[in-house]
């Protein structure tokens, strides 16, 4: 496939680690496998690494297609590629599949070779630190001792958080993008009601669904449905469907009538087919539990962030209420109070958390921008 | 504003800065004086911005800068964590004149605020003649103007004089010149280093 400023074709790649990896819960993992693509070549010092880190539910297809027939590309793919503002012709960029998803990398959904069946609800909970932990492992694999620079949106933006604290002298930028320094209750408790929506469906089977043929959708749909409501703004909801109806009038029933219901059971029916409900309470689990200053004395954010040393640009959309521009500058603040580098944008936006995946002349003129000044720091 | 006017605004406030310092520059526009503070001082800085297109330029530049706006405080930073808190032909267009100030203080160890004197004699002559002012410093119309605070060096003065603000240093200028004699009436320009009383 030809298009313009695409990486093209792409092929995803395994890594096995058959060295242990001893959890945060405490569990130990014998042996995993991570699904990667990678876009762009590694330069002869392997400095031009980029390591994008996905969200609730990304995967490793950031960007380019994966047959000469797919129609959608990757799901950062505005983003990446040639001449883009992570300008593939200059940068190689790496994307993965976290541990426990549902997209190739060791998941509740992947077959234990001990027992021949998936996981299921014996796949144990993972945290935002595991996963970093397991993309230093990849880092070695492919011989990266260092970052230029590693970029995330929203849980993604926490993981980038996470390096910068663990892992100082591994990245030199971080870009933290509609993220938050931790959850609020009000998040957790969204959280929780995608949860119950899974937990409770007749179909979850506690988690070992796969035995009995089925998927539980109804829970999927509706952690689906409510997620989508907080990654959109009210007035963008206004503006796309406001009160419209499917059929013009009142039915008087409880089929579907507003285009808005129409629109999210769409999305929910979507999502249901596509992603494993184990790895979405996952997902949701490390969200949760992600607090870098939980180790740490005071739990105070700007003691925690004393160990950073990476550049920061850190991005918030000003309609983004799930992890609002507030979230970011609380962010902001701790590396202003540690004297690192960082530069702040609150791009003005209409699309509320899902902005950080939308293309946006600002959002996207910024990025560049710094990623040339990277690339530029790169050559000198 | 002319680019030579510009310069000297900048070197005079790059002379008080003292090599190495950690400088936070209120209104930073483009970041051309926070680069040239950064090339010519070693200074550790960021700017604050409210427009998109200068975030934009800092970045360019390799500066920090931190989109915000100046009129909700600057409760992103911690006291006394600045050397120099730096405000450069922004405190006419400020909303809250007061709060602002006292938040360079708090912020800062010192603070720089240059600004245009609206004492400045040409000034005084086209009011003398029944219209606001025009000039170099104060390119714009009353109806378009951003600068909604004008004052004179001696209104500044009082100002501090009534809030208990030192005034370390004091440069007032036309044209690239320090004028020393009558400035309020002299001088376009007024730069000034202020601190806190004890």
């Amino acid at each position: 496939m030809s298009k313009p400023n695409s990486v093209g074709v792409i092929t995803p790649q395994t890594a096995r680690f058959d060295s242990p990896l001893t959890l945060k819960s405490g569990v130990t993992l014998p042996f995993y496998e991570l699904v990667y693509e990678t876009y762009g070549t590694l330069n002869a010092d392997k400095s031009n690494a980029i390591l994008v880190c996905h969200a609730l539910s990304g995967n490793h297809h950031v960007a380019g297609y994966h047959s000469e027939h797919d129609k959608r590309p990757g799901w950062w793919d505005n983003m990446i590629g040639p001449g883009k503002p992570i300008d593939t012709g200059r940068f190689f960029v790496i994307g993965l599949n976290n541990l426990g998803g549902c997209h190739g990398s060791t998941g509740p959904s992947s077959i234990n070779p001990q027992t021949g069946k998936p996981f299921g609800a014996s796949f144990p909970v993972v945290t935002v630190e595991d996963w970093v932990e397991t993309q230093t492992r990849l880092a070695d694999r492919l011989g990266i001792r260092q970052f230029a620079a590693i970029v995330g949106g929203s849980l993604g933006g926490m993981q980038v958080l996470q390096w910068s604290i663990n892992h100082p002298d591994r990245l030199r930028h971080a870009l933290v993008i509609a993220a938050a320094p931790r959850l609020t209750a009000q998040n957790i408790a969204f959280n929780d009601v995608a949860r119950q929506a899974i937990l409770t469906d007749p179909d979850f089977h506690g988690g070992d669904f796969y035995a009995h043929g089925v998927v539980p959708r109804r829970g999927l749909r509706i952690a689906r449905m409510l997620g989508h409501i907080t990654y959109l703004s009210d007035d963008v909801m206004g503006e796309k469907f406001g009160r419209m109806l499917r059929t013009g009038a009142y039915n008087f029933g409880y089929e579907v009538e507003f285009e808005i219901e129409s629109y999210l059971r769409y999305q929910g029916d979507k999502f249901a087919d596509s992603f494993d409900a184990n790895t979405y309470l996952l997902m949701t689990k490390a969200l949760d539990y992600f607090d870098p200053t939980h180790h740490h004395q005071h739990s105070s954010l700007s003691h925690t962030m004393q160990a950073a040393r990476a550049k920061f640009l850190v991005i918030s959309f000003s309609t983004d209420w799930r992890f609002s521009p507030a979230r970011s500058r609380e962010i902001v603040k701790a590396l202003l109070d540690n004297n690192l580098d960082v530069s702040y944008a609150e791009i003005t936006a209409a699309h509320g958390h899902d902005a950080f995946l939308m293309e946006d002349p600002q959002y996207h003129n910024l990025v560049r921008t710094y990623m040339e000044r990277v690339a530029e720091e790169g050559r000198s | 504003m002319t680019n030579a006017t510009i310069r000297h605004d900048f070197e005079t406030i790059a002379a008080w800065v003292k090599p190495g310092s950690r400088v936070l520059d209120l209104g930073c526009g483009d970041g051309t004086l926070l680069k040239y503070l950064k090339d010519s001082r070693q200074a550790h800085g960021y700017g604050v911005d409210i427009k998109d297109a200068n975030i934009l330029a800092c970045v360019q530049k390799g500066l920090n800068v931190i989109q915000n706006d100046l009129d909700a405080g600057l409760s992103g930073f911690e006291a006394d964590s600045f050397d120099f808190v730096i405000l450069s032909q922004t405190l006419q267009a400020m909303r809250h004149i007061e709060q602002v100030v006292a938040e360079m203080l708090r912020v800062g160890k010192q603070a720089i605020v240059a600004f245009p004197n609206f004492g400045y004699w040409r000034h005084r002559v086209q009011v003398l003649q029944g219209h606001m002012p025009v000039s170099p410093k104060l390119p714009y119309q009353w109806y378009d103007t951003p600068n909604i605070h004008l004052c004179t060096v001696k209104d500044f003065e009082a100002f501090c004089a009534q809030r208990g603000i030192r005034i370390l240093e004091r440069v007032v200028m036309e044209s690239d010149r320090e004028i020393s004699f009558l400035p309020n009436i002299r001088g376009s320009v007024a730069v000034y280093r202020i601190e806190r009383s004890q």
